[in-house]
């Protein structure tokens, strides 16, 4: 039935549906496998992680304090701030690696430190950014690594162990890779076995420290996305630290802010990834960053305008970027305000003129934007013809030929006619 | 619970022999089942064979020597037990008890290298590159002069305890110093100077011995299997036994620890403690060899880097016999050759050691050159 290895992975997801439908109908009637010590109708009723007042830090002095987070099952909490505000810190506590300096952590209402070893270890999983240096052993060693706090006193793995390792293999696509020496793969596939180790360890917590970082656009991608999948359908709790803000924002439940000591905010990606939290977060100029593509911009080239460029409908965006590449200060008008080209020049332009949205481009913008343009040495349209409702950007184009500033169509000609005004100025 | 009911019943198509024809990644698995039953028949293979070659060194151990006989004298002097003929003294009194010690020492050696690699994550630790052997031996010289002026007689089990108190302070002076040094090179350098201090300690407390001493202390400073005698050999098989079990006992946490303290906590393992158990265990083993042999250069480098190469895998479970087995015959091998390369000059076998270890250390080095 599975000629394609699509299908084989769609069959371990339904069946892994199946059991964390199981699972949720009593998350605790799983428990007296795993945990025999742990109270059923405790553990169904309590938070996966429950951070109260935690202080972390190396040594006596706290690097952050106050810590109140909690991660219910199926939830991806996402640390973020600027470097070494923390985070990874925080997360080796939580790991039980260092002990709190205050506070508590508790895994599914349980004091941490109150858990033998493995206990701990059959309910969460960690991974860190300190690479294994191994000799003479396979990627499917290392993944089998995670099965270390369900094996006998010799770790000689059962049946169900390697179904549980070649599941979490093939779910982050390392299976093929099983016979490789772990010491010759590349950073993302060591990254990506490294993360099979951790779901084999059957985690109901996972903590993960930087997870992205050793990847590529499209291993992150798929990364964010199995983590997301193995949430929603087994109930795992995730928290993990990102440096990139933008995948913390599509993949993020929730988000949690570090920074001077403290968590700064925390609340959806909508209330943090706003241009109020984000820029002061990170010391942004509040300018440059969009909360709308979720991105920066790099700062924009200040002084007087010397190209005026008449955009709109995502037309200007590669110019706007060029100009500012090539740190020409330049102005843009008429836009809409919510328009791409509207956004990216209110981060890039030095002087943007605006529309209201959906309302056609009337007499005051008009005028304003020709104030502006007959200030700039040469004007960029690359627009091919206008429509309704930027119908009288068009007149832009004739103040321009009235004021004898040149009309160019891209970048390329902009060169040659400001090479020109140079050297004729020069005369 | 029905879940896991059906889990298992799925489990089965994939273990089992419904899917191969069909499907690719069935066949892919099943390539994957003879690939493990394969490796563990190499391993199996690998252990088979040191065993034979360690039983063939043994007997032409005991064969050869500056008293000729033919094997079958040998057998013959073996079975009927010791008696008062020459034959049967030098077998029982001075070749069997000196073959035993080099083989089941070259093991302890082994053992401790591979404990102490795995501890620092460095190919190239072993007790006698980190200073231990001669820490051990620096104590065992202290004990034994101090005891000579007052004509008492070291017993067997008071050099172990000395050497063991030897092995552990310098062991404590490494680690304090690998605290502070982050790259690999650096500890190893560490750990030659550690041990260079201590020979120099050696070498004066040597100088100021009775010169009736300095003979048997001499010869042992060297490192050398030949004072082996039937009581030091019950200490060493006791020691090394236990020691042994518990190295392989401790298989499973050694594994999970070779992949960085960090992972090893996160799995389940009191890291803590098993660090602990691996520098008392090492230091014990090589406080062994250093009590009876002195310090013997190499092995415990060489040793389990080969046992490693052949069984194809560094997972301790499948490393510890071979690395024991390796050892005994690296030890034994060498120790025949000698005895009997200048013979009847008798080399010091630290110095046979030397020749065949150190282009395996280098090997090793060169392998490991991004390391740092």
């Amino acid at each position: 039935m599975s000629e394609r290895p699509y299908d084989t992975q769609s069959d371990v997801r339904t069946a892994a549906g199946a059991q964390a439908g199981l699972g949720m109908r009593a998350t605790a009637a799983a428990c007296p496998d795993g945990q025999a010590t742990h109270d059923q109708g405790d553990i169904g009723a309590a938070h996966a992680l429950e951070l109260r007042g935690l202080a972390v830090g190396h040594g006596a002095r706290a690097l952050v304090s106050d810590i109140d987070l909690v991660v219910d099952p199926g939830e991806v909490v996402a640390l973020i701030g600027p470097n070494g505000s923390g985070k990874t810190t925080i997360l080796h506590t939580v790991a039980g690696q260092l002990r709190p300096l205050a506070g508590s952590v508790e895994l599914f209402g349980h004091e941490l430190a109150s858990l033998t070893g493995t206990e701990r270890a059959r309910t969460m999983a960690a991974l860190f950014t300190d690479r294994p240096r191994t000799d003479l052993l396979t990627c499917q060693d290392i993944v089998e690594a995670g099965r270390h706090p369900y094996t006998g006193s010799l770790g000689i793995l059962s049946d169900e162990d390697h179904r549980r390792v070649r599941e979490a293999m093939e779910a982050t696509d390392t299976w093929a890779l099983r016979d490789r020496d772990f010491a010759h793969m590349s950073d993302g596939q060591r990254q990506r076995a490294l993360i099979a180790r951790a779901l084999c360890q059957e985690p109901r917590v996972l903590l993960l420290d930087e997870p992205t970082s050793y990847l590529d656009i499209r291993s992150q991608v798929d990364m964010l996305q199995l983590l997301r999948a193995w949430a929603r359908e087994r109930g795992m709790a995730v928290l993990a630290s990102l440096h990139e803000i933008d995948l913390a924002q599509k993949a993020a439940d929730r988000i949690a802010c570090v920074r001077d000591g403290h968590i700064m905010f925390q609340g959806t990606p909508d209330e943090v990834f706003t241009s109020d939290v984000i820029p002061v977060l990170y010391d942004l100029d509040s300018t440059s960053y969009d909360p709308f593509f979720g991105g920066v911009e790099l700062a924009r080239p200040e002084g007087e305008p010397q190209v005026f460029v008449i955009a709109g409908g995502g037309a200007g965006a590669t110019i706007f970027r060029a100009l500012q590449r090539q740190g020409i200060p330049f102005a843009a008008g008429v836009l809409h305000r919510h328009d791409i080209d509207g956004l990216l020049a209110s981060h890039l332009a030095v002087k943007s003129v605006f529309e209201d949205d959906f309302e056609p481009v009337g007499e005051d913008a008009l005028r304003r934007a020709a104030d502006a343009l007959r200030s700039c040495r040469a004007v960029i349209c690359p627009l091919e013809s206008f429509g309704a409702l930027n119908a009288r950007n068009a007149e832009l184009l004739d103040a321009a030929r009235d004021a004898g500033i040149p009309v160019v169509r891209d970048i390329e000609q902009l060169g040659r006619v400001l090479k020109l005004g140079r050297t004729a100025s020069n005369d | 619970m029905p879940g896991s009911a059906r889990a298992r019943h799925r489990s089965k198509p994939d273990a089992g022999q419904l899917r191969p024809a069909a499907d690719p990644q069935g066949s892919a698995a099943t390539k994957a089942r003879r690939g493990g039953l394969s490796r563990h028949t190499r391993v199996l293979v690998v252990d088979v064979a040191l065993a034979i070659v360690l039983v063939a060194l043994m007997a032409l151990s005991v064969c050869l020597g500056s008293v000729g006989a033919t094997p079958a004298e040998v057998l013959g002097a073996i079975l009927s037990g010791p008696t008062d003929a020459t034959l049967s003294q030098v077998i029982w009194q001075i070749r069997l008890p000196r073959v035993l010690t080099s083989a089941i020492l070259g093991g302890a050696l082994s053992l401790s290298g591979f404990l102490l690699q795995t501890f620092f994550n460095n190919p190239i630790a072993d007790p006698y590159v980190l200073g231990i052997s001669s820490g051990a031996r620096m104590a065992v010289a202290l004990v034994m002069i101090a005891l000579l002026g007052s004509s008492n007689i070291l017993t067997p089990w008071g050099s172990v305890a000395a050497a063991l108190v030897g092995s552990l302070a310098t062991m404590g002076i490494v680690l304090l110093l690998a605290r502070r040094v982050r790259t690999q090179s650096m500890l190893i350098i560490a750990g030659i100077m550690v041990g260079y201090v201590c020979s120099a300690a050696t070498n004066f407390l040597i100088a100021f011995a009775d010169d009736q001493d300095i003979v048997n202390l001499q010869s042992w400073t060297q490192g050398s299997f030949s004072g082996a005698s039937w009581s030091d050999l019950a200490v060493i098989v006791i020691a090394v036994a236990v020691m042994s079990v518990v190295v392989f006992a401790l298989s499973k946490p050694l594994g999970a620890y070779q992949l960085g303290e960090t992972y090893a906590q996160s799995v389940g393992v009191d890291v803590r403690r098993l660090r602990i158990l691996i520098v008392l265990v090492s230091s014990l083993l090589s406080a062994c060899v250093t009590a009876f042999a002195g310090p013997i250069s190499f092995v415990g480098i060489a040793a389990p880097h080969l046992a490693r190469l052949a069984v194809g895998s560094s997972r301790p479970l499948v490393v510890t016999p071979a690395c024991f087995l390796a050892g005994s015959v690296f030890c034994c091998g060498c120790d025949l050759l000698a005895r009997m390369l200048f013979s009847p000059v008798e080399l010091s076998v630290s110095a046979v050691t030397a020749v065949f270890g150190a282009p395996v250390v280098i090997a090793l080095m060169l392998r490991r050159k991004g390391y740092r």
